[in-house]
């Protein structure tokens, strides 16, 4: 016998409402499959490419990262590509950092809220949309003929690292302010203020107080950017990458290895992967893993950084 | 007792000098940037300028873009472009919104957590290894296997340059979901709303600026993608018109490339490499005019709320 049906049940039942709703659910669905595919998409990719990686790394894995560029496919090797990158992102480093970080802490905490502000940073925004082989171009029209103007022009005419390393910063520049930026302003006014009322200085409150507790911040935003500037590639075809082969001279010095021909990681990935031949496809897979590996390392170590020094407030 | 005057209020004039002097510096960083975007124009402007004075205007709009040869049909590079766009977008619109409103709406904190992630990583893998896999993955194990088409082929590249976008689309788009206040939301179920009625009908209404900037940024963004299409669409040195996704096309960012790499034995020889500057031109008017209109929008979103 079924139990008694009170009319308190029916109020309830028609309050809650039906638990399963197709509609709901299908949505709700439907939005985490957009997700999943993105995801499908990343494995799809990372083990397609692993896949095609693993006899290069079966049949000589130093030879292949310690190698240099060649014609022949089972000599062929990343490391004068990894040390042009290295190269270059050191470079981007040296330069986009000191004025990247010192164009938001102007506009972070010197600026007042002019026109002559606004349009500054408005500008910034836009340079961050600028596409990469327009700097390529900016780096090809202005900074190989400034290398080649003061004498470090080498033996390529100014396509060398130091232009390579000039133009990605300024690719990256942008960038670097935006996330320096946002470092600084996740510092609450709390913080200047205290230092302003026992009389510091502007500076000295930035020294001492601001910058310290955006560090982090800042720290992170910075590396990932760098990992940007080492896997970017259009701006390199025009600066002159060395796409074919070539040997670094064993008793160069170092102003010579600075000025003369050079390559990067993702431009010999780019190069292998239009060679003709199975060889070539499965080196370019591995000069992939190599620079995701390098690239993931960073991300990675830039995260658990800022998650060890992040201070909420 | 000592008396004290107003110069004792005035501070150390040592550290006020090194105050005004550190203000200038970082003044001068902040003007380097409007010196960067200065050089990028005179950077373009003046072989641009020279390419124009130079060129049959004919060559323009003929049969296909072979810049070795003279024959710049504008036709063929715009409308690669823009194929490779739309296909793009109709890859990374419903991925990177489906991602953002799941994000932003549905995904409880630990979901969030791991879910986030994959678009992060998604975002941070350079678009050289995407060309690479449009090529190697895309075009034969997705494109070639249900439709009849070449090796290089549009779609197979614009389909890779959408896997780029979609990360940028969820980022901005769920930073606009996360803007609209709770209270709408509150009162929308207040008024007995269910969560997909609330989602579709209150929150992408109210967010619907930011959205629309993010697609505008994702346009963007694939407009000016070079690897993956120089590297998967083919077609490199020179390319008919075509409408075809199916068939192998040049885009202005992979005839930028191509004469680039090829630049040696071009410079000098004629106006083809000049070419590489004018579209350059073309490519930073077209990015810059779609940046200033989603910034317009992004801007909105913050001022209602």
């Amino acid at each position: 016998m079924a139990t008694p049906v009170t009319t308190a049940d029916v109020v309830a039942a028609r309050l809650t409402g039906r638990r399963f709703r197709p509609g709901e659910l299908a949505f709700e669905a439907a939005l985490l499959a957009a997700l999943l595919v993105s995801l499908l998409f990343l494995i799809v990719l990372l083990a397609d490419i692993l896949a095609t990686a693993l006899p290069v790394f079966r049949q000589r894995t130093l030879g292949f990262i310690s190698g240099e560029l060649s014609p022949t496919a089972d000599r062929a090797g990343v490391g004068t590509s990894i040390l042009g990158s290295v190269t270059i992102t050191a470079g981007v480093a040296v330069l986009a950092f000191p004025l990247g970080i010192g164009t938001a802490i102007y506009l972070e905490e010197y600026a007042p809220d002019t026109r002559l502000t606004r349009f500054i940073t408005t500008n910034i925004r836009n340079l961050a949309g600028v596409p990469s082989i327009v700097y390529g171009i900016l780096g090809f029209a202005i900074f190989v003929r400034f290398i080649s103007a003061v004498g470090l022009g080498g033996n390529v005419n100014g396509r060398n690292v130091l232009a390579a390393g000039f133009t990605l910063a300024a690719l990256v520049l942008p960038i670097v302010i935006i996330t320096a930026s946002e470092a600084l302003r996740a510092v609450p006014a709390g913080i200047r203020e205290a230092g302003f009322g026992v009389g510091a200085t502007r500076w000295e409150v930035i020294r001492h107080h601001v910058l310290p507790s955006a560090a982090p911040g800042i720290l992170t935003g910075t590396v990932l950017t760098l990992a940007r500037a080492f896997g970017e590639t259009a701006p390199l075809l025009l600066l002159g990458a060395v796409t074919g082969f070539f040997t670094l001279g064993a008793d160069s010095s170092i102003v010579d290895r600075l000025t003369s021909a050079y390559t990067a990681l993702p431009v010999t990935v780019f190069d292998w992967s239009r060679q003709p031949g199975e060889d070539f496809r499965a080196l370019a897979a591995a000069a992939i893993v190599v620079l995701l590996v390098i690239l993931l390392t960073a991300n990675s170590a830039a995260i658990i950084l800022r998650n060890r020094y992040e201070r909420k407030w | 007792m000592t008396t004290s005057s107003t110069s004792d209020l005035r501070g150390d004039p040592r550290r006020l000098r090194r105050e005004r002097r550190l203000r200038t510096l970082f003044a001068g960083a902040a003007l380097a940037s409007i010196l960067l975007s200065l050089l990028i124009v005179l950077s373009l402007v003046g072989e641009a300028w020279n390419f124009l004075r130079t060129v049959e205007w004919a060559s323009l709009w003929s049969i296909g873009w072979f810049p070795r040869r003279g024959v710049f049909d504008l036709r063929t590079i715009v409308a690669a472009t823009l194929l490779t766009s739309l296909i793009a977008m109709i890859v990374a619109t419903p991925l990177g919104l489906g991602a953002a409103v799941y994000l932003a709406e549905y995904a409880s904190p630990r979901m969030r957590r791991v879910l986030k992630p994959i678009l992060e990583i998604l975002a941070g893998i350079p678009s050289v290894v995407v060309g690479y896999f449009a090529l190697t993955w895309i075009s034969p194990n997705l494109v070639q296997r249900l439709l009849e088409a070449q090796v290089f082929n549009l779609l197979a590249a614009g389909i890779g340059v959408g896997v780029l976008v979609t990360p940028l689309v969820a980022s901005v788009s769920e930073d606009a979901l996360r803007a609209v206040p709770r209270t709408l939301r509150e009162a929308s179920f207040g008024l007995g709303a269910r969560k997909a009625t609330t989602v579709r009908k209150i929150v992408l209404p109210a967010a619907v600026s930011g959205i629309v900037a993010s697609l505008i940024l994702g346009v963007s963004r694939a407009i000016g993608e070079t690897m993956v299409v120089a590297m998967a669409a083919g077609a490199t040195g020179g390319g008919l018109l075509t409408l075809n996704p199916l068939e192998p096309g040049i885009t202005m960012t992979a005839a930028m490339a191509s004469l680039a790499i090829g630049s040696d034995q071009v410079a000098g020889a004629s106006n083809a490499f000049q070419s590489l500057f004018f579209v350059g031109l073309v490519l930073f008017l077209i990015t810059l005019g779609l940046n200033v209109v989603s910034d317009r929008f992004v801007r909105r979103v913050r001022s209602k709320y």
